[in-house]
C-alpha cells in the first residue's frame, strides 16, 4: 500500500498549554479543550435561548425546549415517579456525552467519548451515586436487590452471586459500550478515509462509503447518548424501587 | 509463526465477533416490523425499544472490532 494507514493517530492527546503542579501533570490537552467547547455550547444553548423566553419558542428556546421534555420523559417513563429530583444529573450526563461525540464527528477535532479513562468516570460516577441513593433510600435493605423473590433457597446459592456480579459489571459494560463505539467508529472512518487516499481514480467508491458511514456515525453518536441515559435511568428505578 | 502474521489472524479471529452483532440488530428490527406490521398503532410505543437493543447489540460487536483494532494498531 502505497500510504501509511495511522487511524489511531486522531485519538492522541496533544498538550496544548502545559502545567505542571507538583509532580502532577495537569496540562490542558485537547481532550480539555473539546470538553470545555461541549460545556460552553451546552449551557450557550440553555441560558441564552431561555433567556427571552416567549410563550411561542423560536427556534432556539424550542431546541432547549425539546432536549429539556426528552430527557423529562425519558426519566417518568424509565425511571418510575420520585425520580424527577435527578433530572439534573440526568440531563448533564445527556447533553455531555451528546455534545463529545457530535463534536469529534468534525474532521480534524478531538472525541472526547473515544477514550475509556472518560468514559469510566463518567460510569463510576453513575454506580457510585445510585448504590449511595439506594443505600440512603432503603438502608441495609437495599440488599434485597441482590436476592429475587420466590426463589427456592437452593437456587438462591446460585443467583445471588450471578446478581452481585451482574450488578458490579455495570460501570464496565456501561463505559465500554461508549467507548468502543466511537473508537470503532471513527477508527473506521479513518482506514476507509485512507483507501480512498491510497487508490486514485478509484477513491470514489470509499469515499461514497465514508459518506455513508457518516451518516451511521451521526445516529450512534446521539442514539449512544440516548442509551447511556437510559440506562443511567433504568439504574436509579433499581435504587429506588428495588426491582 | 512470526508476530506480524499472528497480530494478522489474530485480528481476523476478533472480527467473528460481528457475526453476533449482526444476527442481534436483524433480531431486533425483524421484531420490530413484526409487531408494527401487526399493531401500526404501537409503533411509537416500540419505536425506543428497538433502538435501545440495536445500540446494545451492536455495542457487542464492537467490543470484538475494538480489539481487532487493537491488535493492529495499538501492540
Amino acid at each position: 500500500m502505497a500510504i501509511e494507514l495511522h487511524p489511531l493517530h486522531q485519538f492522541e492527546i496533544q498538550r496544548l498549554v502545559p502545567l505542571h503542579i507538583g509532580g502532577l501533570d495537569v496540562s490542558y490537552t485537547n481532550s480539555a479543550l473539546l470538553m470545555t467547547i461541549a460545556v460552553g455550547l451546552i449551557t450557550a444553548l440553555t441560558v441564552l435561548s431561555t433567556r427571552k423566553a416567549a410563550l411561542v419558542p423560536g427556534r432556539w428556546q424550542s431546541l432547549a425546549e425539546m432536549s429539556y421534555e426528552f430527557v423529562a420523559d425519558m426519566i417518568d417513563t424509565n425511571a418510575g415517579h420520585g425520580a424527577r429530583a435527578f433530572f439534573p444529573f440526568v440531563f448533564t450526563l445527556f447533553m455531555f456525552i451528546l455534545f463529545s461525540n457530535l463534536l469529534g464527528l468534525i474532521p480534524y477535532s478531538f472525541t472526547v467519548t473515544s477514550h475509556i479513562i472518560v468514559t469510566f468516570a463518567l460510569a463510576a460516577v453513575v454506580f457510585i451515586g445510585v448504590t449511595i441513593v439506594g443505600f440512603v433510600r432503603h438502608g441495609a435493605h437495599f440488599l434485597r436487590l441482590f436476592v429475587p423473590e420466590g426463589v427456592p433457597a437452593v437456587l438462591l446459592l446460585l443467583l445471588v452471586p450471578i446478581e452481585l456480579l451482574s450488578y458490579f459489571i455495570r460501570p464496565f459494560t456501561l463505559s465500554i459500550r461508549l467507548f468502543a463505539n466511537m473508537l470503532a467508529g471513527h477508527t473506521m472512518l479513518a482506514i476507509f478515509g485512507g483507501f480512498a487516499a491510497s487508490v486514485g481514480v478509484f477513491a470514489i467508491f470509499p469515499l461514497g462509503i465514508n459518506i455513508l458511514l457518516v451518516g451511521l456515525e451521526l445516529l450512534v453518536a446521539a442514539l449512544q447518548a440516548y442509551v447511556f441515559a437510559i440506562l443511567t435511568c433504568l439504574y436509579l428505578r433499581d435504587a429506588l424501587h428495588l426491582h | 509463526m512470526d508476530l506480524a502474521s499472528a497480530k494478522m489472524i489474530g485480528a481476523g479471529l476478533a472480527c467473528i465477533a460481528l457475526v453476533g452483532a449482526g444476527i442481534g440488530i436483524g433480531n431486533v428490527f425483524s421484531a420490530l416490523i413484526n409487531s408494527v406490521a401487526r399493531n401500526p398503532a404501537s409503533q411509537a410505543q416500540v419505536q425506543p425499544f428497538a433502538f435501545l437493543g440495536f445500540a446494545l447489540a451492536e455495542a457487542t460487536g464492537l467490543f470484538g472490532l475494538a480489539i481487532a483494532f487493537l491488535i493492529l494498531f495499538v501492540f
